[in-house]
């Protein structure tokens, strides 16, 4: 097993406070690892970190080493380029006011590709591949903000995959959604992890429990606690780890 | 925090230790019934045998509620896992008793070397029940281990009381059968003391998640 994303003394500060308290953390390729956490906690914002979205934050400093498949993704890795190999999915779906077609071809249209014959192909791959094809492909032109909530998310999973990246991180993917959608976004993550790596941000422990082989719990900006995720839960080597996961604190 | 969980795991606790104390009653019963001779003691006996069923499924259907209900991980899952191995070694306890008042209702009052065995090895099982609940609740590893320990004496007063009745039986062959039946009820003892044992191992489990089997 070879970490495709690893982070060394990783520090990251918004203004004087202190988000990210060296952390240091090999991601398992293709596997998915589950981050949780209670809120406040840097799980999100380290989630930022890996591809960057923590930029444009006002006072924010980071320290430390980012990779991705060695490269140091804060050396001079193209912001663009970082982020077509590492995608993310927010908690709430957020899919581009426009054709459903049209949010699948965005990204493949920037990074260059305009053939009809080539976005046709990409749009049906993608749609297939969060599994969500079935269920609009005879709809493709119609705006992407008529679909349910379940759907939109999967709609933005589609999108995400559409430009072909290594990462995928989920911020809480599935906390907006129904239990069914919730089930189907779940069982895609499982199926993707065999072409690509997954991060994902959850509140849910049966959820970490349920897909992620290995889970990180994040407290006060450390990470206290990373190994298999069957292991954490059930027996943790962290008395905070098992304070938190069986709901004494947090 | 959690704190309807944690009512509902010291309800838990407090079925298991009404459980040991019934598996208690039992087996004292047994123990005085063959001193004694007290008949009546053989329908209690069989009585205490269906409470300690009943308990049985009380404390398995409250631990299938806080699994649905709780979803317990790490120490908490296997707190309740522990809870409902335990419940069917005090269950064959209960059933064991039982066997031995069947046996009781052939069998007059004795008095030989052989019954003062048994009786210690009433009293010894009595303490192993007791203790192995004990440190359940109270997550005492240390009480765990004697327990495991004393089923040694058990054992090693089963083989007196085997040597007392080959040697009566061999002075009175007549009355054979009645040391037989007196040694199959020291040897449902000496089985009450391995499910003690096994007890304690599951209360082992459950504070450490190792299961050693002895």
């Amino acid at each position: 097993m070879s970490g495709i994303m690893e982070t060394k003394g990783l520090r990251l500060w918004y203004s004087s406070n202190e988000a990210l308290k060296n952390v240091n953390m090999e991601i398992p390729k293709n596997q998915i690892t589950a981050l949780i956490g209670p809120s406040g906690c840097g799980k999100s914002t380290f989630l930022k970190t890996l591809n960057r979205m923590n930029d444009l934050t006002e006072g924010c400093k980071i320290e430390g080493k980012v990779t991705l498949e060695g490269e140091d993704i804060y050396g001079d890795m193209d912001v663009n380029l970082l982020r077509k190999r590492v995608g993310m999915v927010f908690q709430k779906p957020n899919p581009f006011p426009m054709s459903i077609y049209d949010n699948i071809a965005y990204g493949p249209r920037i990074h260059g590709v305009h053939s009809k014959v080539a976005l046709d192909e990409i749009v049906e791959r993608s749609l297939r591949q969060a599994a969500i094809w079935d269920e609009c492909k005879d709809r493709l032109k119609k705006s992407a903000l008529s679909m349910s909530g379940g759907q939109q998310q999967r709609l933005c999973i589609a999108r995400a995959l559409a430009v072909e990246p290594d990462v995928l991180l989920m911020d809480e993917p599935t906390s907006a959604l129904d239990p069914i959608s919730t089930s189907k976004i779940e069982e895609l993550v499982l199926d993707l992890k065999e072409k690509y790596t997954i991060i994902i941000v959850t509140h849910n422990m049966q959820q970490a429990l349920r897909i992620a082989d290995k889970t990180a719990f994040f407290l006060l900006g450390e990470v206290i606690e990373f190994d298999d995720t069957e292991k954490m839960f059930s027996t943790p080597s962290d008395k905070r780890t098992e304070d938190y996961i069986t709901g004494r604190f947090g | 925090m959690r704190s309807y969980f944690d009512k509902q795991l010291s309800t838990l606790n407090l079925e298991l230790v009404k459980m040991g104390a019934l598996c208690e009653e039992a087996i004292s019963s047994a123990a005085k019934c063959l001193k004694d001779g007290d008949k009546t003691l053989i329908e209690k006996i069989k009585g205490t045998e269906r409470l300690i069923d009943e308990k049985e499924r009380e404390i398995e259907s409250l631990s299938m509620k806080l699994l649905l209900h709780q979803q317990p991980v790490a120490g908490d899952l296997r707190m309740i896992s522990a809870a409902l191995r335990m419940i069917s070694d005090m269950e064959r306890i209960g059933d064991q008793a039982a066997d031995i008042a069947e046996i009781l209702k052939f069998v007059g009052p004795h008095s030989s070397g052989a019954a003062e065995h048994i009786t210690d090895m009433a009293d010894e099982t009595k303490k192993m029940v007791t203790e192995s609940v004990d440190s359940f609740v109270r997550r005492d590893l240390d009480m765990t281990r004697k327990v495991m320990k004393r089923d040694d004496a058990v054992d090693g007063l089963f083989l007196k009381v085997k040597e007392e009745l080959t040697k009566a039986i061999c002075g009175n062959p007549e009355e054979g059968e009645i040391y037989l039946d007196i040694l199959m009820i020291a040897k449902y003892f000496e089985r009450i003391g391995d499910h003690a044992v096994n007890i304690a191992e599951w209360v082992e489990y459950s504070i450490t998640d190792t299961h050693v089997k002895a």
